[in-house]
């Protein structure tokens, strides 16, 4: 195990911060009910010691992890194949080492960014919901560090607007790049105070390890109130760009995918509901929850936008 | 010379083909009964059982529709026999989805289900194909037939329906990979098309060709030979 330079050692003021901060997300953080839902898994060293005191909402007590396996054996990587369960078994031999990320466009610091820069902010386990737009769900704990702390170190110019997000072009690795029917490289994008806001990340391990390839590794993006399409995974390069980026998914069928791709129970998919999910592990069906239960954290930055014209 | 009392039952005789096609319309249940024991479901295994329950459901009911083109064509008379059966067997796994539907996922919640059944499209043409399935079922029997007389025949044309809406059905429902649904849909198309009067008539007369001719004589001769071997077989065993 790495030993821990003194300079990572997360500062007092922020460690209890961080637990207001879990709190505030209604994440019962006690280390017990972690590791019985984990049931033991290792690497879930949390150092928050006894029970917090926290004031859970009842849809959060209770609302187990996804086990490792069905987090990494069920995934949409369409770059390896559409087969949710053979991703997996095609990505294994995928890459992910030496890697780079280019971060530029509308900033002050141009940078590129390897593996060990990133190990360089702070690394936090957060514990998200997750919420495909197929209408099933998942709870994981990343490994990473908010995405706020590197658009920092690059400066963007007042003239950035949004942050546009590109996977790696490699279809020797990833034979579904071949298929003409999208306009590979994935491309995502979010507005530059939803790329700035605590809660987006950008994940570089899982369940205390390091992100497997079907998951997006060596690094991606999870923002816990977007539908799953928006976490954008296997990134090399960070724009800031001032005009609205158009992903993948925009471009493929933009009547049913949009930019915000807010999780909300009251805006459907042209084709079927989204109000409620199916959580996988579990049977019968969850209401969706607005904005996936982040709805305190980031409903102001969309004050007075019509969330079903903008979807 | 055996000394087994002969006793007179009046047993319906099953050729061999149509105890095929039994065996095979129930073995997709069996194996979903055995995977879901061995939760072999995959992660989400409620969609997978919809999936696959209907998917089966689909590929009866073009198994159902083909069995009058292929007499037309071929002269396969035997499977005019079983498209009643084939028809039925859809209904049975459109059940078994539908049920699935409404209790394993939606866990008979009403508001639910009405959100996602009645305004939602994918789902609400399902529901209609499912009520045609089940009128063509109720109405299938031997005593249906005799009280509609010619009014049961244009019924059942609405199956002819129930194919489309099931392939719409299933074009609404996938994310964005159609071309798989998009080609069960040919196939009904041309299912559906060799019914067109005027094509129905220049399609028999497929049957009438050499080369139809000659393979049916083959058939036949391999059935002989295959009787043959028996018989010696059997010989064999008495001396």
């Amino acid at each position: 195990m790495k030993k821990i330079h003194s300079s990572e050692i997360t500062p007092e003021s922020l460690y209890l911060s961080r637990r207001d901060f879990l709190k505030g997300m209604g994440i019962v953080s006690a280390s017990a009910m972690l590791l019985a839902a984990c049931g033991g898994q290792p690497g879930t060293q949390t150092d928050i010691p006894e029970k917090a005191n926290v004031s859970a909402t009842p849809e959060e007590v209770g609302e187990p992890l996804t086990p490792y396996d069905a987090v990494t054996n069920y995934n949409n990587y369409y770059e390896f194949t559409i087969d949710k369960e053979d991703v997996a078994r095609k990505a294994k031999d995928f890459s992910t080492s030496p890697w780079e990320i280019e971060v530029g466009g509308l900033v002050k610091n141009p940078k590129v960014y390897d593996l060990d820069d990133l190990m360089k902010f702070s690394q936090q386990e957060r514990i998200y919901r997750l919420r495909c737009v197929e209408a099933w769900s998942m709870v994981i704990p990343w490994m990473g560090f908010p995405l706020a702390e590197l658009l920092n170190e690059v400066e963007p110019t007042s003239d950035a607007k949004y942050v546009r997000f590109e996977t790696i072009y490699d279809p020797d690795q990833m034979p579904g790049q071949k298929n003409q029917g999208y306009q590979w490289p994935y491309i995502e994008g979010l507005r530059l105070d939803e790329a700035m806001h605590d809660l987006t990340m950008l994940a570089t391990g899982l369940y205390g390890k390091p992100l497997p390839p079907q998951v997006g590794a060596p690094v991606r993006l999870v923002v816990p109130w977007k539908y799953g399409f928006k976490n954008i995974k296997a990134i090399v390069k960070i724009d800031l760009v001032d005009e609205m980026p158009t992903s993948l998914w925009m471009a493929a069928a933009p009547n049913a995918y949009g930019f915000y791709a807010n999780v909300n129970p009251e805006v459907d998919h042209p084709r079927w509901s989204q109000s409620s999910e199916r959580r996988i592990g579990e049977s019968g069906r969850r209401k969706t929850l607005m904005l996936n239960g982040y709805e305190e954290e980031v409903a102001h930055l969309y004050a007075g936008m019509d969330l079903s014209k903008n979807f | 010379m055996s000394s087994v009392k002969m006793v007179n039952i009046s047993f319906p005789r099953f050729t061999k083909f149509q105890i095929l096609v039994h065996i095979g319309a129930l073995l997709p249940l069996l194996l979903l009964i055995v995977d879901w024991s061995r939760d072999n479901l995959t992660f989400n295994p409620i969609q997978a059982l919809e999936l696959r329950t209907g998917k089966y459901a689909l590929v009866l009911l073009i198994l159902s529709l083909a069995c009058t083109p292929l007499n037309t064509l071929f002269g396969f008379r035997q499977a005019l026999k079983v498209r009643r059966p084939l028809g039925l067997y859809a209904f049975l796994y459109a059940s078994i989805h539908f049920a699935i539907f409404i209790g394993l996922d939606y866990q008979f919640d009403w508001n639910l289900l009405k959100e996602a059944i009645f305004e939602k499209q994918y789902a609400l043409v399902g529901f209609v194909a499912g009520l045609v399935l089940l009128s063509l079922a109720i109405t299938s029997t031997r005593g249906w037939m005799k009280r509609l007389g010619r009014t049961w025949t244009k019924l059942h044309k609405f199956v002819y329906l129930a194919g489309i809406l099931v392939i719409v059905h299933y074009v609404w429902l996938v994310k964005s990979d159609i071309q798989i649904p998009l080609m069960y849909g040919a196939v009904v198309l041309i299912l559906l098309i060799l019914r067109i009067p005027y094509i129905r008539r220049h399609a028999s007369r497929v049957k009438q060709s050499r080369f139809v001719a000659a393979t049916k004589r083959s058939f036949r001769f391999m059935g002989q030979r295959s009787q043959a071997i028996r018989n010696s077989i059997s010989h064999q065993e008495t001396t």
